[in-house]
């Protein structure tokens, strides 16, 4: 089963519009053919702006129900592992009162005409809000197809819609007896007024939504016929590998390619300003003859940097003030007040995504068009790079989007298609570039390298009257989407460093953005937070130590004020057995978080070799995220972002030597595997509030757990990730 | 040079270096794209197919070491006994989140199974973990290989 799902397919290709809702985001219209369709926007978090500023309604999301009772949903969410291909149509089965089986994705048309048609949209999928943006939305969508369907009916049998009832894709009128399917009915409801108000169901009466409905997309990946990016095959395509400048902002001096030519199945060698490719019959080929090559390379200015001067610049940095994120109280007053005073230096490290599918996109530049397949989790940041990259306009580049072997934010960025589109242009037909695991690790976008300042001012009793926080680092979002960059702070980078839970009284958070010269930087799980929470989380537990008191009763005294919070924490310690006695050298750890508008506490058990090895052996976690749609979801992507977050905590690291990433495969860069993976255990929170996000609350919220769990178990406390084996030993 | 390969029962004649790994002839020269790319070095098992019924990574296994061995790949693994046991408990204990690796995660636990039908956790972290997910999956699929095992137990 493929899940090819194009940007440049037009649901509203042959339907005519025949009616607008008083509503901006929602139009009901009429399928040629018969059959009803609704377009509706649904919002997305990195682009909310732009959808807000574009005045003509512009619709991202199509359900339409044929007459053939087939009901289609046309989503802009990519799947990439988080299970949106599954919880996003549980909102609209939910409304519309059918079996989710009944509900397909639509997936790209197989006679599309190319260059044809008009985007959808800016499109992106990341940032954890597929269902925060989707969920009232689509269920008003579902709904009103719902009343449409109810209406068809009332009017065709003479009866009052009040009397009729929809029910597993059928409207039935109880009293005579009488019904009809969505099929027979989708003709005339596409004739029916848009309902201005429609009544959702209530919590209570929810049949889909909270069940665990099992996954959709996975059947194709247990058998081998999914279809990622890299897989895509177009007649004639070749394979391509390639070499980018070592050093950051490198370029290409001198290439003897002699040797690579004469290597069997090598067709071509490309040769671009800032990287050479080698064009073959098949991969094999293609990595002998890039092995092959003889480049030099004129490294620049970057030839010399390290981690250790972009780490001290930022460490200058915070030496003066930064903009004011977060300001209560005086902490200046409050600080001198203080009785006690604890001081802080935090630093993380840049981290790349390995997601397990290497960087790959296939192209094929035509005279006056061009095509591109790839996975990406933005699709019209593809289409424009692409034609930007073409010299083409915007209509010539259809982008088919495909399964994603692991986003976790690296594909947002779209310099994979613009490289494969540089390639493309210089080759005769269609070419897939794949990247080595060396390349995709040495020339990813990083997650920043952060640099973190804190004091806090504790009274007699222990408690913190005064918290300042400031701290250095890159901006993904300054770059990637400039608008949202105001006043030297973006919502991205300050995420779970201020609106704490705990009721602070003077608080003083402040950013300085500092870019690191040369080295890009880009989203990654939980991006902001996944810095600021383990920062946040693992002083809160210094000031806890300091005070000699308990990590989590210190932490509930400071949450009166936040009953969801502390409802997390108190389950979380209960369900590990907190403050039960343990082994020597093992360790609990708590952490607590409200980001991605998910409260969740974890506490993480660990153990600590005499040599310093640091196994995690068991992770409880609690978690409030309002509604839950789909619950094995929720615990799936919970375990998932444990497992990135503790991989992170002790192993994560690039670093820089000479211009160049020092680390290049999984022996250098390495993953967490089996015999390493604690068991986890999910305790999930009843709630009816809006539901959160869950793609990366898991990740920020465990590597300050672990790192306070080490302190517990060996009274060293880690400040700097990831986790130095060396400081670890047990003292002879 | 030209070699003679078995794959899922089939014969395939294929004229690339002898040097070639495996693992590119099946995605690249048979379009046979189940088997997946990670790291070209076996540190991740992404590329985990059988040879005569053992784990083994093609990225590293040159097209001139098969000679007469049988190759299996995911597309036919369900075709065993054993291959559909793990690919049924993949699917009822939803295991699966992007996917990538997965094609490699169920050949290697097909091929420990078919080895040693009730293994211990030892047993299982030593099969295991050279496949890599970074979606972080083990969890799961701890529980899977289990509730495959069983279902071998039943069926005697």
């Amino acid at each position: 089963m493929s899940h090819t799902v194009s940007c440049a397919s037009d649901p509203d290709l042959g339907r005519s519009v025949t009616d607008l809702s008083r509503r901006t985001f929602l139009k009901a219209g009429a399928i040629a053919g018969g059959g009803l369709l609704l377009s509706l926007r649904l919002p997305f978090g990195t682009d909310e702006s732009a959808a807000a500023q574009a005045e003509s309604f512009a619709p991202n999301a199509f359900v339409s129900i044929e007459g053939d009772g087939r009901i289609v949903l046309t989503m802009p969410y990519v799947e990439m592992g988080q299970g949106t291909y599954t919880s996003i149509p549980m909102l609209i089965a939910e409304e519309l009162e059918v079996e989710l089986s009944r509900v397909h994705l639509a997936h790209a048309p197989p006679n599309e005409k190319l260059y044809a048609n008009p985007l959808l949209g800016i499109q992106a999928t990341g940032n954890s809000n597929a269902i925060r943006g989707a969920w009232k939305p689509l269920r008003e969508a579902g709904a009103t197809a719902r009343t449409m369907l109810v209406a068809a009916a009332a009017k065709r049998w003479n009866v009052e819609p009040a009397s009729c009832r929809a029910e597993s894709g059928e409207v039935l009128h109880s009293p005579t007896g009488r019904k009809a399917t969505y099929g027979e009915l989708a003709a005339d409801a596409a004739g029916m007024p848009v309902p201005v108000n429609v009544a959702l169901k209530d919590h209570k009466d929810f049949q889909l939504i909270g069940t665990r409905a099992k996954r959709l997309d996975t059947p194709g990946k247990v058998n081998g016929t999914a279809v990622y990016g890299i897989d895509v095959r177009p007649p004639g395509v070749r394979i391509a590998t390639l070499a980018q400048s070592p050093v950051f902002g490198g370029k290409v001096k001198k290439v003897e390619d002699a040797a690579a030519r004469g290597v069997n199945g090598v067709r071509q060698i490309v040769r671009l300003d800032d990287a050479v490719a080698v064009v073959a019959d098949h991969m094999g080929a293609a990595k002998k003859g890039l092995e092959a090559l003889v480049s030099e390379w004129d490294e620049g200015p970057l030839a010399g940097l390290t981690t250790a001067a972009i780490a001290s610049e930022l460490e200058q940095a915070t030496l003066e003030p930064g903009a004011v994120a977060e300001n209560l109280g005086n902490t200046e007053r409050a600080m001198a007040e203080a009785i006690t005073k604890v001081n802080a230096i935090y630093q993380v490290p840049f981290l790349a995504h390995a997601t397990l599918e290497p960087m790959n996109c296939t192209v094929h530049v035509r005279k006056d068009a061009c095509e591109v397949w790839v996975g990406t989790q933005a699709l019209a940041r593809a289409q424009a790079i692409a034609a930007k990259t073409a010299g083409l306009p915007l209509d010539r580049v259809i982008v088919h989007n495909h399964l994603i072997g692991g986003g976790f934010g690296r594909r947002l960025d779209v310099d994979g298609v613009a490289r494969a589109v540089q390639i493309a242009r210089q080759v005769e037909g269609p070419v897939k570039v794949v990247w080595t695991r060396e390349e995709d690790i040495q020339h990813d976008m990083y997650r920043p390298y952060w640099f973190d300042r804190l004091s806090a001012g504790l009274d007699g009793k222990g408690m913190p009257v005064a918290w300042t926080h400031r701290f250095a680092g890159s901006s993904v979002i300054a770059r990637y989407l400039p608008p949202a960059f105001k006043n030297g702070l973006d919502p991205d980078s300050t995420e779970g460093a201020i609106d704490l839970p705990y009721e602070l009284p003077n608080v003083r958070v402040e950013y300085l953005r500092v870019e690191p010269p040369g080295i890009p930087t880009a989203f990654w799980r939980s991006v902001g937070p996944s810095h600021n929470v383990f920062v946040v989380e693992s002083f809160m537990d210094e000031l806890a130590a300091e005070a000699k008191q308990d990590p989590v009763s210190y932490r509930i005294a400071l949450l009166g004020k936040s009953p969801r919070a502390k409802a997390v924490l108190a389950l979380a310690a209960e369900k590990s057995g907190w403050g039960q006695p343990l082994p020597a050298r093992v360790g609990r750890g708590v952490s607590l978080q409200f980001v991605f508008a998910t409260y969740m506490a974890h506490v993480a058990e660990v153990e600590v070799s005499i040599d310093g090895d640091v196994r995690v052996r068991r992770v409880v976690c609690a978690v409030d995220c309002g509604t839950v749609v789909n619950p094995d979801t929720v615990r799936a992507q919970i375990e998932s972002g444990i497992m990135f977050g503790i991989t992170a905590a002790l192993y994560g690291e690039i670093t820089l030597k000479g211009g160049r990433v020092e680390q290049n495969n999984f022996d250098s860069y390495q993953m967490l595997r089996m015999n390493e993976a604690p068991t986890v255990e999910v305790h999930i929170v009843s709630s009816s509030e809006p539901p959160g996000g869950m793609g990366e609350a898991g990740t920020s919220a465990i590597v300050p757990a672990v790192a306070n769990a080490i302190f517990a178990a060996t009274g060293k406390r880690l400040r700097k990730m990831p986790v130095d084996a060396r400081l670890l030993k047990r003292p002879r | 040079m030209a070699f003679s390969i078995k794959v899922n029962g089939k014969t395939h004649n294929i004229d690339v270096d002898g040097d070639t790994p495996l693992l590119w002839v099946l995605r690249d020269v048979l379009g046979m794209t189940g088997t997946k790319f990670g790291c070209g070095r076996a540190l991740c098992g992404a590329c985990t197919v059988h040879l005569d019924g053992a784990a083994i990574r093609s990225c590293i296994t040159s097209i001139d070491s098969i000679g007469t061995s049988e190759i299996t790949t995911i597309e036919a693994v369900g075709a065993t006994a054993v291959g559909a046991r793990v690919q049924k408990a993949w699917l009822d204990r939803e295991v699966v989140q992007c996917g990538y690796c997965q094609s490699g995660q169920i050949m290697s636990a097909a091929a420990l199974l078919a080895s040693n039908a009730r293994p211990t956790d030892s047993e299982i972290d030593e099969a295991m973990s050279g496949n890599i997910c970074r979606c972080g999956t083990y969890v799961r699929i701890r529980d899977a290989i289990k509730v495959a095992a069983q279902a071998g137990g039943q069926k005697g």
